[in-house]
């Protein structure tokens, strides 16, 4: 198991190096420090000298992959790919435009993140089952065929207008919960509240009926049939049989997404002024500040290849018959 | 006028070309065919075909663009105006034309907001002023609601008409054609007993016919939809933004497919080192979270649009371009999961009996996998095809909500939300706006939706396999 988990842990080594190396040609070769220079100082104030000291300024004036000038080691070191790309290996990832330190806001920042994302995946995952269970209990019956078509209206809808209308409601017509805003500790539930019910209820569409079709392919099987033939009832069936086979596949489908909830949520954290994350990526997007994405777009596949390995780790746990190959 | 040629335009009506041959082409096979028949008999596939139809019609009026013939200069030589429009801008012209101040309710006739006027003896007071093109020679709003009225039941009734005729004649047709009465032939498509589902096709026909009708009739008069910040008629926004959305929807997949297709297979049929490289490439593309790829990307086109602004002549082939380069790096991010699927698929065929012998004969590889692979993964491309276009549209809204989607210039559903989502706090609300968005979009993804779960059940065999044996468990 060890050696097995190792052994995946290696596999990862080559795809980071491959975003890191995407992210370095998108940045600073697609469009040179210079391009950037231009952008950030707006088209008014450009001149040669301005841009070379906003290259000073921001670490940006530096040969791209060899510093002929430098000597030794430093050839390789004093340069953009490893000041700038090299570094987020060690998770460096330097200062943002404004000065401030990526790590230290990730670092804050993550916990808001979390307090949102967890809750929206785990009730999530419980309200789909619980509704894609019913719907394969009923299948083939009217509750079955207006759940689907509500599910197919729901995935219909975009997640924009699911913000949009439950700010309507439930802030401003019943004004329950405040529209927008975060609070630490016990607080923050009121400011929650909204969020992760939005953020349910734009996932039960899509959810329900990719977990009710899991469900209805595995009462296709024969082992369903024999369960049948034993004579035990149809719950039983479906709770003791069904469910428990149909968990492998929900289980490994979710199990990947459990670190990358640290991103966060980019629409609801930026609706609802959460400051996790998400909205720290969409501030850094509008405001072009090259250096905060960069060092998310890693962070993103850093998490998400580690929801590849959980998976398969979690794959091994929950079917015996998947061997360590 | 002279047609200026958008790398856009000319893409999508390549796509139209491609579709048409392959609609051509299916016709006479009879294996390729069935599976289409078979979603011609699903009323809702029908149905929602239909409503797609209607928005394609739209979105390609919107993708031949010209510049109009001005008046000859001196010496009979022809100017042609520097601002580009399209077939169905120059069919909007009245609607854009006539532009409000600022927010107008739907059908309102006059502003939203109070104003000070000036009456006719110099004094001024504080009240709603009249539109400046909205239910001109109203009195009254009991006068604008009798003449609305009037005007929807006029609309009605001339959508049931045109309806009507169009019915009569194709059932006609078909009658004809099938060598059955038209009396009988009606009967049949009344009672949905017809092996095509006409029924679902002329009941869609006749809700777009029964909707369309009094909105153009009261397009003319008023503002359907209301107005919005800067006084644009919300229906004209609405009906661009078609375009976009159907472009996003369609070039995407349209790019991606060659590199999905040629990768996913050919990791699969070669496998060994061909299986690695591509499986790295997807993987490392994939592990990049795809709305940071997408922000990235379209940042570095933003940089270099801005940096070199010499070589974009015209607003309008700037937006075009941001949006080619928007449907090509989506292309770039969803290729990853066709190409699985297809290499999965690959692998699986690659073992079969028939690919064997022709390996054996000394087949070509070329040869085997445009013969023998490819005929047999095509139901996997096409369901794919029509399932990630809802995604897409849906895509586009957040991207460009999140400020990394279309040129803030282009009409599309992400830029009509987002210039609109702070008018929900707004006292009094303006809600239309959003709400004609949310009516477009909705209509547009879950026709989409329908259609892409029909196709997927009739061109899927393992779903169909699934779903009898759903259906005798249910038994």
């Amino acid at each position: 198991m060890t050696a097995y988990i190792l052994r995946r842990c290696l596999y990862a080594i080559p795809i980071l190096v491959g975003v890191n190396l995407i992210t370095f040609v998108l940045f600073f070769v697609v469009n040179t420090p210079d391009d950037m220079a231009r952008l950030a100082l707006g088209a008014k104030r450009v001149t040669p000298d301005a841009i070379e000291k906003w290259k000073a300024e921001h670490g940006y004036d530096k040969p791209l992959l060899v510093n002929a000038q430098a000597s030794g080691v430093a050839q390789l070191t004093d340069t953009i790919f490893f000041q700038k790309s090299a570094r987020l290996f060690v998770f460096d990832f330097g200062n943002a435009d404004d000065g401030r330190n990526i790590g230290y806001e990730i670092r804050t920042r993550m916990w808001p993140s979390l307090a949102l994302a967890l809750p929206v995946f785990v009730v999530g995952l419980a309200v789909n089952i619980t509704f894609a269970m019913s719907l394969a209990f009923f299948r083939a019956t009217r509750y079955d065929f207006w759940g689907v078509v509500l599910c197919v209206a729901m995935m219909s809808i975009s997640t924009l207008f699911y913000i949009i209308g439950g700010q309507y409601l439930v802030s401003k017509v019943w004004s329950l919960v405040p529209i927008s805003g975060f609070a630490p500790g016990a607080d923050a539930a009121k400011f929650l509240a909204l969020p992760v019910l939005v953020g349910v209820a734009s996932g039960i569409g899509s959810g329900t009926r990719w977990y009710r079709t899991i469900f209805l392919e595995e009462t296709g099987k024969d082992y369903v049939r024999t369960a049948r033939a034993k004579g035990l009832s149809e719950l039983d069936v479906l709770f003791g049989h069904v469910l428990k086979n149909a968990l492998v596949p929900i289980l490994t489908g979710a199990v990947v997404v459990i670190p990358l909830l640290f991103m966060g949520s980019l629409l609801s954290e930026s609706f609802f002024g959460i400051p996790g994350l998400g909205s720290y990526t969409i501030d850094a997007i509008q405001a072009q500040d090259f250096a905060i994405v960069r060092a998310m777009v890693f962070l993103g596949s850093v998490l998400y290849i580690a929801g590849l390995l959980l998976t398969d780790i979690s794959y091994t746990l929950v079917d015996p018959r998947v061997r360590f190959a | 006028m002279t047609l200026v040629p958008l790398w856009i335009d000319a893409l999508v009506w390549l796509l139209v070309a491609v579709t048409a041959a392959y609609a051509w082409y299916a016709r006479r096979q009879p294996h390729l065919a069935a599976p289409w028949r078979r979603v011609g008999q699903s009323g809702s596939g029908m149905a929602a075909l239909v409503v797609l139809a209607a928005f394609a019609v739209v979105g390609l009026l919107d993708c031949v663009h010209y510049r109009p013939r001005l008046p000859a200069g001196p010496g009979g030589v022809p100017v042609y105006s520097v601002e580009v429009r399209s077939v169905l801008d120059a069919l909007l012209a009245p609607l854009h034309a006539r532009a409000e101040r600022t927010y107008s309710a739907p059908l309102a006739i006059r502003a939203y907001a109070r104003e000070t006027v000036e009456l006719s003896g110099g004094r001024l007071q504080r009240g709603y002023p009249r539109l400046q093109y909205a239910g001109v020679g109203r009195a009254d709003e009991a006068a604008r609601d009798r003449d609305v009225l009037l005007r929807s039941l006029a609309g009605a009734a001339l959508g049931l008409v045109a309806w009507a005729l169009a019915a009569v004649g194709w059932t006609a047709l078909l009658a004809r054609r099938e060598g059955a009465g038209l009396g009988r032939m009606i009967g049949a498509i009344a009672r949905g007993e017809t092996a095509f589902a006409w029924r679902a096709v002329l009941l869609a026909l006749l809700a777009i016919a029964l909707v369309a009708g009094p909105v153009a009739l009261l397009a003319r008069e008023y503002h359907v939809l209301g107005t919005d910040k800067v006084g644009q008629d919300v229906l004209y926004l609405a009906l661009k933004s078609i375009r976009t959305a159907i472009v996003i929807g369609t070039l995407t997949t349209l790019i991606m497919l060659p590199f999905a297709v040629l990768l996913g297979i050919a990791a699969g049929y070669f496998r060994g080192w061909v299986d690695d490289v591509v499986q790295y490439a997807y993987t490392t593309l994939n592990s990049i979270p795809s709305v940071l790829l997408i922000a990235a990307a379209v940042l570095m086109v933003q940089v270099y649009i801005d940096t070199h602004p010499d070589r974009f002549t015209a607003a309008v082939e700037r937006a075009d371009l941001r949006l080619l380069f928007l449907c090509i790096i989506l292309g770039v991010t969803s290729w990853t999961g066709l190409a699985r699927l297809l290499r999965g698929e690959a692998l699986k065929l690659r073992e079969l009996d028939y690919i064997q012998a022709a390996q054996a004969f000394g087949v070509r590889h070329g040869r085997i996998i445009t013969r023998h692979i490819l005929p047999n993964v095509m139901h996997i491309v096409l369901i794919t095809v029509v399932l990630d276009f809802s995604g897409l549209v849906l895509a586009e809204a957040v991207l460009s909500y999140v400020g990394v989607g279309v040129d803030p210039s282009m009409n599309s559903f992400g830029t009509m939300i987002n210039a609109a989502r702070l008018e929900m706090a707004r006292e009094p609300m303006v809600w239309w706006t959003l709400a004609a968005a949310f009516a477009f979009m909705f209509a547009l993804v879950l026709a989409a939706n329908l259609l892409a779960d029909t196709v997927r059940d009739a061109l899927d065999p393992r779903v169909r396999v699934g779903a009898l044996a759903a259906a005798g468990g249910a038994k």
